[in-house]
């Protein structure tokens, strides 16, 4: 019995290991994202219609299912979100040439379909929350979540322009709670933009439910479904283990 | 021409079937009167177990080559498409990816009680090296499936264990350009891998696990005393006085196991098939770029323990052979142990330390295989590896020097 | 083996609740692989409507248009045209239309919203070839009283210029009218019903 413990703990220990690992790159933030918010990722979906499908495509999203899955009307959809095409059943293509966005930025604006699976929500947050003046890039800002970034701050008149401060804390930004602890450097806004902090937070955070939601559209279907499938197994096993014990009174 | 009555008169369809061929026997032999020890325990849900993850990995998988395309310019769009537009994709997905992983876990535990309980000593010698064989070709299955969505981990997945085929002096170059069709992994080299993965490797498994009942139902399931239950059998019916039949006794425990089974897989499917990037790696939601390797490449957590070995040796050549050598030697272990008892339960104190030893190196092989490279993981997997290997080199040793207890004649059994 | 303590109405009942409840299960398990064969998002996006603009379409013309992998004919007829579907009616399987095999606002004898304008699936109800416009009339080599219509090259079939089948042919049934909407007078929507949105 001893020995089994020895080998749970082990598993255990080794199950507990990805949270481990996933803590090693400190972000300055901390951010959960929200896929019950389905207002969030309405605003989200306008956000980043507005702002980012200039360059960004997400070419494996239909409109249709994005109108389906958040309840967005489709005169809404066509009149609001539907910038590069006509049918609801087209996928989101960027309206740049990508050889020509390569030109300007040295490489092409990926496709962010599934960029919070392969980077996490809280990436992404904190990538658009950590933009900074800096002297010593051409474009004048540097990303602290991605330094040497090539993708200019798109978000600049609405969060306004903030610089780094404190240094010394850099390296090791063990993530606070609560959204929008500082921990590490921290940011000053210097000149103000169009949001306040709060509403640029919230601007961001929308934007990122929404590409959460994107990432993965089915899957709020997904739990729901399981809550019902695990309901079913309970019941399945405990009937299942009743007619054990009965049949195995037999075996003496 | 009158047809000799089959032997167990049976009637109508069943009749008739059965004067043409064995269904009743067949029946009979597997399930209502295959006499299976009565005191199995936990450890021996495992089997049946991975038998309905087979069923799983088939049926998922027929599904998923409905929409996969073996093409590499569109095959990671093809795996996104599928979770997008097909219904329930999503599902079908992650219950095979899950499914590889559950594989793996049912198959180490189904292996461990095997070494627990001496399962592969005379006669079932046969029974352990079909298991083996088994155990190979579902590592290069899962190789074979991790590599087709064609993400950037399964393309470095790919290019990393295809290049430890270069490690063989003299050939070793132009191998390694054979095997991948092309001079890099590409749509050559997803083409073949696809086909082992979808045709010949489920054949050849599928085979080796009827192969793999076929034995043990010849020689008899062993049971956590490893004593042979055909020892003592009832004189007027020739029954094992301590066999169960199978059906109805171990059908509906093995629901039981089933059941709780399903309870964790499933909950996994349903609520994190991400399972936190161990089961789907996170650099795999880009499609392989040649130009551009993930920060860190870990193997799939099932392969962590060897490729740790992989690691351990400072020589590319001797490390690929102890790895070779990590799963070669498994096929031998029905001829190391010379224990006079099977079960661990009688085995002496030297045993109990080796599989003590034994199981919690393979543990931390299995975590530093999967950690990046650092001196002390490299320590720790350099000290796993000695005694992965001495665990099985020693046996013939340690399992004559020690002493044992004395077997009983009979199972031991408490009725619950 | 003995019997004791054994209660074979509780052992009956379990066994039977537990294969009942397990047999649902395996019931739903099956669900998503079937469902999954379903037309996929995909095939649904290339399967929408289809807009067509019929302000070049001159009068006794056919253009066609692709729409769920089908060819969908737009015939112009002329007002003699019309006028002839009348003198066909005793040679005819189902002048009424009385099959399904047109959206009810299509069940009058032009087959049409609008008698001058016929949209059609362009296949044969016999085995799917597509059969050959032939406005021309009088064809005694097609039929001793034709007055114009759609012939199937591969086994002869007949239809007149609203696609009802000729009584003595193979084919079964009348050619197909696929849901269709006028979104204004020149353009037509084919694959949304009239009255959708």
């Amino acid at each position: 019995m001893q020995r089994i413990k020895t080998f749970l703990i082990a598993v255990a220990l080794s199950a507990a290991a990805p949270a481990y690992a996933a803590g090693g790159h400190a972000l300055t933030y901390k951010f959960e994202p929200d896929s019950g918010n389905i207002q969030s990722a309405q605003r989200g979906a306008r956000n980043f219609m507005n702002y980012c499908s200039g360059c960004h495509s997400m070419k494996h999203l239909r409109y249709g299912r994005l109108a389906k899955d958040l309840n967005i009307p489709e005169d809404l959809l066509k009149a609001n979100l539907m910038f590069t095409s006509e049918k609801p059943g087209d996928h989101i293509i960027s309206s740049m040439p990508a050889m020509e966005a390569a030109k300007w930025f040295g490489q092409p604006p990926p496709d962010l379909t599934v960029e919070t699976r392969m980077r996490g929500p809280a990436w992404v947050y904190n990538f658009l929350m950590t933009f900074y003046v800096d002297g010593a890039k051409p474009a004048g800002v540097n990303n602290l979540t991605l330094p040497g970034a090539s993708m200019p701050h798109v978000l600049m008149d609405l969060q306004g322009v903030q610089v780094k401060v404190d240094e010394k804390a850099e390296g090791h930004g063990e993530e606070g709670h609560g959204g929008g602890h500082h921990a590490g450097p921290k940011f000053e806004l210097v000149q103000p933009g169009k949001l306040n902090p709060e509403e640029y937070k919230k601007f961001v955070t929308d934007t990122v439910n929404f590409m959460h939601y994107a990432a993965e559209p089915g899957r709020n279907a997904r739990i729901s479904l399981g809550y019902k499938v695990m309901l079913f197994l309970f019941l399945f096993t405990i009937l299942a283990y009743l007619m054990k014990k009965e049949w195995w009174k037999d075996v003496h | 021409m009158a047809i000799v009555p089959n032997p167990h008169k049976t009637t109508g369809l069943l009749g008739w079937i059965d004067d043409r061929f064995p269904l009743t026997k067949l029946y009979k032999d597997h399930l209502s009167e295959y006499y299976a020890p009565k005191n199995f325990n936990f450890w021996y849900y495992f089997g049946s177990l991975a038998l309905l993850v087979l069923v799983n990995q088939l049926l998922t998988g027929i599904w998923l080559v409905m929409h996969y395309k073996p093409e590499a310019s569109i095959a990671w769009d093809s795996v996104e498409a599928l979770m997008r537009d097909v219904p329930y994709g999503d599902l079908l997905r992650y219950l095979h990816s899950t499914g590889a992983s559950a594989f793996f876990v049912v198959v180490f535990l189904h292996m461990y009680r095997g070494l627990l309980y001496g399962s592969y000593r005379k006669p079932r010698e046969l029974v352990w090296l079909f298991g083996a064989l088994i155990f190979l070709v579902l590592m290069a299955e899962a190789f074979a499936g991790y590599v087709l969505p064609w993400g950037n981990m399964s393309y470095w997945g790919a290019s990393v264990i295809i290049n430890l085929f270069g490690a063989i002096p003299v050939i070793g170059n132009d191998l390694v350009i054979w095997i991948q069709g092309d001079y890099f992994p590409s749509d050559a080299t997803l083409g073949r891998l696809f086909s082992l993965h979808v045709i010949f490797l489920p054949f050849v498994l599928v085979a080796l696990v009827v192969a793999h009942l076929i034995a043990l139902h010849e020689v008899g399931s062993n049971n956590p005393d490893g004593v042979e239950i055909k020892k003592h059998k009832d004189p007027k019916t020739g029954i094992p006085l301590d066999g169960i039949p199978f059906h109805p006794y171990y059908t509906v425990k093995d629901v039981v196991g089933v059941g709780v089974f399903l309870i964790i897989f499933l909950g996994i499917v349903f609520f994190a098939p991400d399972g936190g990037g161990w089961l789907l790696e996170k650099p795999n939601f880009t499609p392989a770029n040649p130009m551009a390797t993930p920060e860190h490449i870990t193997p799939a957590w099932y392969f962590g323990s060897f490729y740790a070995m992989l690691r351990a040796v400072p020589d590319k050549l001797l490390g690929v052979l102890t790895m070779g050598a990590a799963v070669v030697i498994i096929f031998f272990v029905p001829w190391l142990d010379r224990s006079p008892v099977k079960s661990i339960r009688y085995k002496g104190m030297l045993s109990k330390i080796a599989l003590t030893l034994f199981t919690i190196s393979f543990v931390l092989l299995s975590y530093y295989g999967m950690q990046p490279p650092t001196p002390v993981g490299t320590w720790v997997s350099r000290v796993g590896t000695v005694i992965y290997f001495a665990y099985f080199l020693l046996m013939p040793w340690y399992t004559r020097a020690e002493k044992t207890k004395t077997e009983p004649e009979r199972v031991t059994h408490a009725a619950h | 083996m003995s019997n004791q303590g054994v209660d074979p109405d509780r052992r009956r009942f379990l066994t039977l609740s537990t294969t009942v409840v397990g047999g649902v299960g395996v019931a739903a398990a099956a669900w998503p692989f079937l469902a999954s064969l379903k037309p996929s998002e995909r095939a649904k996006a290339l399967g929408a409507p289809v807009s067509v603009d019929i302000t070049h379409l001159e009068e006794g013309q056919k253009l066609t248009v692709a729409w769920r992998g089908k060819p969908v004919w737009v015939v112009k007829r002329t007002p003699e045209m019309v006028a002839s579907l009348a003198k066909v009616t005793g040679e005819l399987r189902d002048a009424a239309s009385a099959e399904p095999q047109q959206p009810e606002y299509a069940k009058n004898e032009a087959r049409a919203i609008k008698p001058e304008i016929l949209v059609m699936v362009g296949s044969c109800t016999h085995l799917g070839c597509a059969p050959t416009f032939r406005p021309d009339h009088p064809a005694p080599e097609v039929d001793a009283n034709w007055q114009g219509g759609f012939y199937c090259p591969c086994h002869g079939s007949k239809f007149d210029l609203a696609g009802r089948v000729y009584k003595g042919v193979p084919a079964p049934l009348n050619m197909a009218v696929p849901p269709h909407r006028y979104v204004d007078n020149n353009t037509i929507l084919v694959g949304e019903d009239q009255g959708a949105a």
